[in-house]
């Protein structure tokens, strides 16, 4: 079983982002997916913190001190793009502006149920962000993640067991093992798998049913 | 003749109360308004409920105003981050309050007060543990979860220009949460990098008007930002 590296997951997702979509990006593998999606392909990036048509990294000797992202990594502006203060920033995105959100997560449910910003109820000190208002108001909402924890653990789940981020949000997942779309009143459904990979090994490193169609 | 331009720091902090709630702008170091929190600290208003996105990274700023003892009280997104020592040891011995309120709804909170909306409905946060114990009510077959203004005695914001009348202009992602700040407080004091005549800033770029500002304060922070 090989599955796909970071990049490649980063990758895989870019291939399913048409061109004209309004698109945030969350803070790890999320973030690499621009650097997958051509620029001919024009896909305009969204930072919560007031940037509409982000482009990539400057070089280090071009890095403007005021631009950042929603990790606090330089970035440029598109020729195109904008800025605006937070609660606009928000508006897009509880305003149901954005056409699709993607975040990593600790565990994603077979209902749509997202679980990404704390590991307890006493969590001691939890950090939520933007997370809540990306999952309750983006068009849609995909994960990508590794699809085990480090030590094997299930995050592909029936049922959450950390607080819930948003519920019934999540339509589509992107793992090293694979992709798969969450499915009201049935579950995941694996839409595809990573190379060399079967579906018999996929399963067994889901804690969910998973479906072929 | 209207001039809310102020000369030295102690100008720009006269009159903050102990017990204020103090709205802190910028997202991590970008349009953070530094030097007025340094102001803040030389100032000495304490017991006070700061507000900001995140919670103070190493042991300056808003980390050394908590470390000082003088913030009861947080409500910010994301105060779990790189360098947030001071805020997580406080946190761990019980030392200080937090209100964890989602990105967007906290901008909203600060939106609305300004707007003057005491309270309204939004579907972040429902169905999680942030909206236990608030209000719920279902519109056109979704429910939502009521929050209320959240209203700052003062703003401290970070600005690109400003004038006498009070109205600034930030810098590309700078902006952030400092003009919903600004219109959120009774006392709004700007830090800017630099003063304009008026009538030299372009009407239709103005982006805070200064109904929404009391104070400016010129402050340089050097080449680095220019």
């Amino acid at each position: 079983m090989t599955g796909f590296d970071r990049k490649q997951m980063a990758a895989r997702v870019a291939e399913d982002i048409p061109e004209g979509w309004f698109v945030n990006l969350g803070i790890g593998i999320p973030t690499m997916i621009a650097n997958y999606v051509p620029l001919e392909r024009e896909v305009i990036l969204h930072s919560e913190n007031g940037i509409l048509g982000m482009g990539p990294a400057p070089a280090p000797d071009r890095v403007d001190p005021w631009l950042v992202n929603a990790g606090k990594q330089a970035v440029t502006l598109r020729p195109g793009g904008s800025y605006f203060h937070h609660a606009d920033s928000f508006a897009m995105i509880r305003g149901g502006h954005i056409d699709l959100c993607v975040l990593g997560a600790f565990e994603v449910a077979a209902n749509g149920d997202i679980a990404n910003w704390a590991t307890s109820e006493n969590d001691s000190a939890p950090a939520v962000g933007g997370a809540m208002d990306l999952g309750a108001g983006a068009k849609r909402l995909w994960v990508v993640m590794e699809h085990t924890t480090k030590d094997g653990g299930h995050k592909i789940v029936e049922r959450c067991t950390y607080p819930l981020t948003t519920p019934g949000a999540v339509s589509r997942v992107y793992t090293n093992l694979g992709v798969l779309d969450v499915v009201k009143g049935k579950g995941f459904v694996v839409r595809d798998l990573a190379p060399g990979v079967t579906f018999d090994q996929i399963q067994a490193a889901s804690g969910a049913k998973l479906h072929t169609n | 003749m209207i001039n809310k331009i102020v000369q030295s720091m102690a100008d720009a902090m006269a009159g903050i109360k102990d017990g204020s709630t103090v709205l802190i702008g910028g997202f991590g170091a970008v349009g953070q308004p530094d030097h007025l929190i340094e102001g803040l600290i030389e100032q000495g208003a304490t017991g006070l409920t700061c507000v900001a996105n995140n919670a103070g990274t190493g042991r300056v700023g808003l980390a050394r105003l908590m470390e000082l003892g003088r913030v009861r009280k947080i409500i910010c997104s994301f105060p779990r981050s790189a360098g947030s020592v001071v805020f997580e040891e406080l946190y761990r011995q019980g030392k200080i309050e937090l209100e964890i309120v989602p990105q967007g709804t906290m901008a909203e909170r600060m939106r609305a007060a300004g707007a003057g909306v005491p309270a309204f409905f939004t579907a972040t946060s429902v169905g999680t543990i942030l909206a236990n114990g608030k209000e719920q009510r279902d519109f056109n077959g979704r429910t939502y979860v009521m929050e209320h203004a959240l209203k700052g005695d003062v703003a401290l914001v970070e600005a690109w220009e400003g004038d006498r009348w009070g109205n600034l202009t930030y810098r590309s992602s700078g902006r952030n949460f400092n003009p919903v700040m600004a219109m959120a407080a009774d006392l709004t004091i700007a830090q800017v990098m630099h003063i304009r005549e008026l009538g030299e800033l372009v009407p239709e770029n103005v982006h805070t008007p200064g109904i929404f500002v009391q104070r400016v304060l010129r402050i340089d922070r050097g080449p680095a930002w220019a």
